[in-house]
């Protein structure tokens, strides 16, 4: 939700990042504050996942202008799992399989990680079952997932259900979706967004990376972004999406980028 | 009656113009010159037994990298070293104190440069029908039945085996009877002692499991050095070690073999296996030692229906060579093997694996499945793989595969992403590699030391 006093999580600045050498995003703009809740849509290629990634500290983007402010303070040069330590939650589009590491044991070095940082005492192994155990319900996963190993095996539902459980788990205070909605059928997006609007709170500030118009009647966001060749093409409320729906993606191609920037 | 003999000397002096050939019969000559104890009803079966092992000894040469079965492993650096036989040599139990498992704290034997050390072993939690000791103690009857065992597995004329044969110094007897379920984990301990002089040392065993008997077995092969042992800048040596292990049928063996020589150490290594119907046998073979190391693991079955479990770890780093070639050789119906091989190579060094699956046409309905990964830590180091079947047999079902990775970024990045740090990251990614297969490792200590052991090597 908007409200007009809401302290900045987050503030990006004429953002610019390579990859391999390639510039990606070319100039982002961007400010988050507290209680709200971001859409950010685009083609395949825009640069939607790129930003999510230069936002978690992916070594393999270089990030060569503008800055990243963080509850005050220019995240650049922190390594992933500081940004991780200080509440920035990457959802990933792709979670990745672990084999021979239960997910209950990552869950709880990643859970106690957070702990340790906050500066209290670390869960002992029965404490922090019964913790996730109650978490569990927030994806409405059964506990016999939390002995198998790290998405080894699981569904593409499965996988995205234990992104949110990882997100219930470090309460971050900027969660990212990488296209979380992306290949789900409808009961496992409506168990995904349920999730999210459990989390969704108004300390906390998400950002919905999504392809598909589909996730935003399940989560309503305050504010959607297009992004078009690695800049915000355009931004607005929540019928911008419904506009994209109805008309494509093409209508960014009628308007030049430079009345676009004109206008906004 | 005990008796004590060595071998004369069947060799003519080395001629000019076979200086390939001089190495081996140089070893040939310390070997020649062990003695061995053993009741003397068998004595000059044994002392025959050895004699012929020279003859073959002397009708071949030093593997070569030429030869297919030595494609990848160089000996030269062995060669260059002149040894002497591995002296008689007296330990103290605090020696050994980190080598031993609590687990089998009471049923723990214990081999000094390859000889039977009582003082240092303690039997006292076996059930009756079950023999440990060395050759001397085994008892005449017993021993009057291993002459149709001993030495007879197929491969026994194979160089090293041969060596091993003409110059162990004892052999560590593990003989089950029928019927016996052996519940507590046996510890056949081999300590080399290194000191300042470069020795070989030629540890022997054999293991024979009765009808329907059933056994945990720890094979470990360390040393007794000055620093520790996982490091270098001790003195070289040679261990070259065969256990031959016969399971007649229903038979059940979960073999443990750890390999955890110094890091100047050469360790080659035999196991043969014979399996008869419906046995059962399982290996964890851990090769974490030794500047290099030749692990040849032989299963050849006897008999329908047996089934076959090889887990494998080598963990190498530094300049190390870790070589492993394994066989399993079906000749029956029915038969089940799974054969999971995993490597950790770090730094310069070099793994190798060889696995062959033979299915003739005699061993219908196998199913057989063999799988060897690697994880390669630095940019220089090497495995070379090659898992290889052989199938005759029409109605089988039979897998094989090979893998080759590395710590991919995007694994660690999801870890960090979790708060979790790159160096933890990277642990916990490796303990999962190696933990596939410690975790099936019987004997928990040795899971948890082994984890360490692991940890220490692989994190820097």
């Amino acid at each position: 939700m908007i409200k007009e006093n809401s302290p900045v999580i987050l503030s990006v600045r004429n953002l610019t990042a390579n990859v391999d050498g390639t510039p990606i995003l070319k100039g982002i703009n961007l400010e988050i504050k507290a209680g709200e809740i971001h859409a950010i849509m685009g083609r395949n290629g825009s640069g939607k996942s790129t930003f999510s990634k230069v936002l978690a500290g992916h070594p393999d983007y270089e990030v060569t202008g503008g800055e990243i402010i963080y509850q005050g303070e220019n995240i650049l040069e922190l390594e992933p799992e500081e940004r991780a330590l200080k509440g920035i939650f990457l959802a990933f589009q792709y979670p990745l399989e672990i084999p021979g590491v239960s997910n209950l044991d990552f869950l709880r070095v990643a859970y106690n990680s957070r702990r340790k940082h906050s500066g209290l005492e670390e869960l002992d192994a029965f404490d922090f079952e019964d913790l996730v155990e109650e978490k569990l319900d927030v994806v409405q996963m059964k506990a016999s997932f939390l002995n198998r190993s790290v998405n080894e095996g699981f569904s593409g539902g499965e996988k995205k259900r234990n992104e949110i459980l990882q997100m219930a788990l470090l309460e971050p205070t900027l969660g990212i979706l990488d296209e979380t909605d992306s290949g789900l059928d409808i009961d496992a997006l409506k168990i995904v967004a349920n999730g999210v609007n459990q989390l969704a709170t108004e300390e906390n500030a998400m950002v919905m990376i999504t392809h598909y118009q589909r996730l935003l009647n399940y989560i309503e966001p305050d504010y959607v972004h297009v992004m078009r060749d690695g800049t915000i093409a355009t931004s607005g409320g929540k019928e911008l999406a419904l506009e994209l729906e109805n008309r494509g993606y093409e209508f960014l191609d009628e308007e030049s980028p430079e009345t676009a920037e004109v206008s906004a | 009656m005990v008796v004590e003999a060595a071998l004369n000397p069947i060799l003519p002096s080395t001629g000019e113009g076979d200086r390939g050939n001089a190495y081996l019969k140089e070893l040939l000559r310390l070997l020649e010159g062990q003695k061995v104890r053993s009741h003397s009803e068998i004595a000059g079966w044994l002392q025959e037994l050895r004699q012929r092992a020279a003859y073959n000894v002397t009708k071949q040469r030093m593997p070569i990298r030429k030869d297919e079965e030595w494609r990848f492993t160089n000996l030269s650096d062995l060669q260059q070293h002149t040894f002497t036989a591995a002296p008689t040599v007296q330990l103290n139990a605090p020696d050994i104190e980190l080598l031993t498992i609590p687990e089998a704290a009471t049923s723990q034997a214990v081999f000094v440069n390859g000889r039977f050390t009582p003082e240092l072993s303690n039997l006292t939690a076996l059930p009756e029908g079950i023999f440990v000791g060395n050759l001397a103690q085994l008892p005449v009857e017993q021993s009057l039945k291993l002459v149709k065992y001993f030495a007879h597995i197929e491969g026994a004329n194979e160089v090293f085996t041969a060596l091993n044969t003409v110059g162990f110094p004892d052999v560590a007897m593990v003989w089950l009877a029928q019927d016996v379920i052996v519940e507590q984990p046996l510890h056949l301990l081999f300590v080399t002692v290194v000191e300042d002089e470069v020795i070989l040392t030629s540890p022997r065993a054999a293991i024979i499991a009765e009808p329907s008997s059933s056994l945990e077995i720890v094979e470990h092969y360390a040393a007794v050095t000055p620093g520790c042992p996982d490091q270098t800048g001790n003195t070289p040596y040679w261990t070259n070690a065969v256990t031959e292990i016969w399971l007649e049928e229903n038979a059940q063996i979960n073999h443990t073999r750890n390999q955890r020589e110094s890091g100047d150490g050469f360790h080659i290594g035999k196991t043969a296996v014979a399996q008869h119907r419906s046995s059962r046998y399982t290996c964890n073979a851990l090769s974490l030692g030794a500047k290099l190391s030749r692990h040849n693991l032989e299963v050849w079955q006897q008999g329908e229906q047996t089934e076959t479990t090889l887990n494998g770890l080598t963990i190498a780093g530094r300049e190390q060579t870790a070589d492993t070639h394994s066989l399993i050789a079906l000749d029956f119906p029915h038969g089940k093997t799974d054969q999971l091989h995993k490597c950790v190579i770090d730094d310069t060094a070099h793994a190798i694996f060889n696995g062959k699956v033979y299915v003739p046409q005699n061993a219908q309905l196998t199913n057989a499945a063999q799988l060897n990964r690697n994880l390669l830590l630095s940019p220089k180091a090497r495995v070379d793989t090659k898992p290889q079947l052989q199938i005759t047999a029409d109605n089988v079902k039979c897998t094989h595969g090979a893998t080759i990775s590395q710590i991919e970024a995007d694994e660690l990045f999801y870890l960090q992403s979790r708060g979790i740090n790159a160096d933890s990251a990277r642990s916990l990614l490796l303990d999962a590699f190696a933990a596939e297969i410690l975790n099936r490792v019987p004997i928990l200590s040795l899971r948890k030391r082994l984890a360490q052991c692991v940890a220490c090597r692989t994190y820097e």
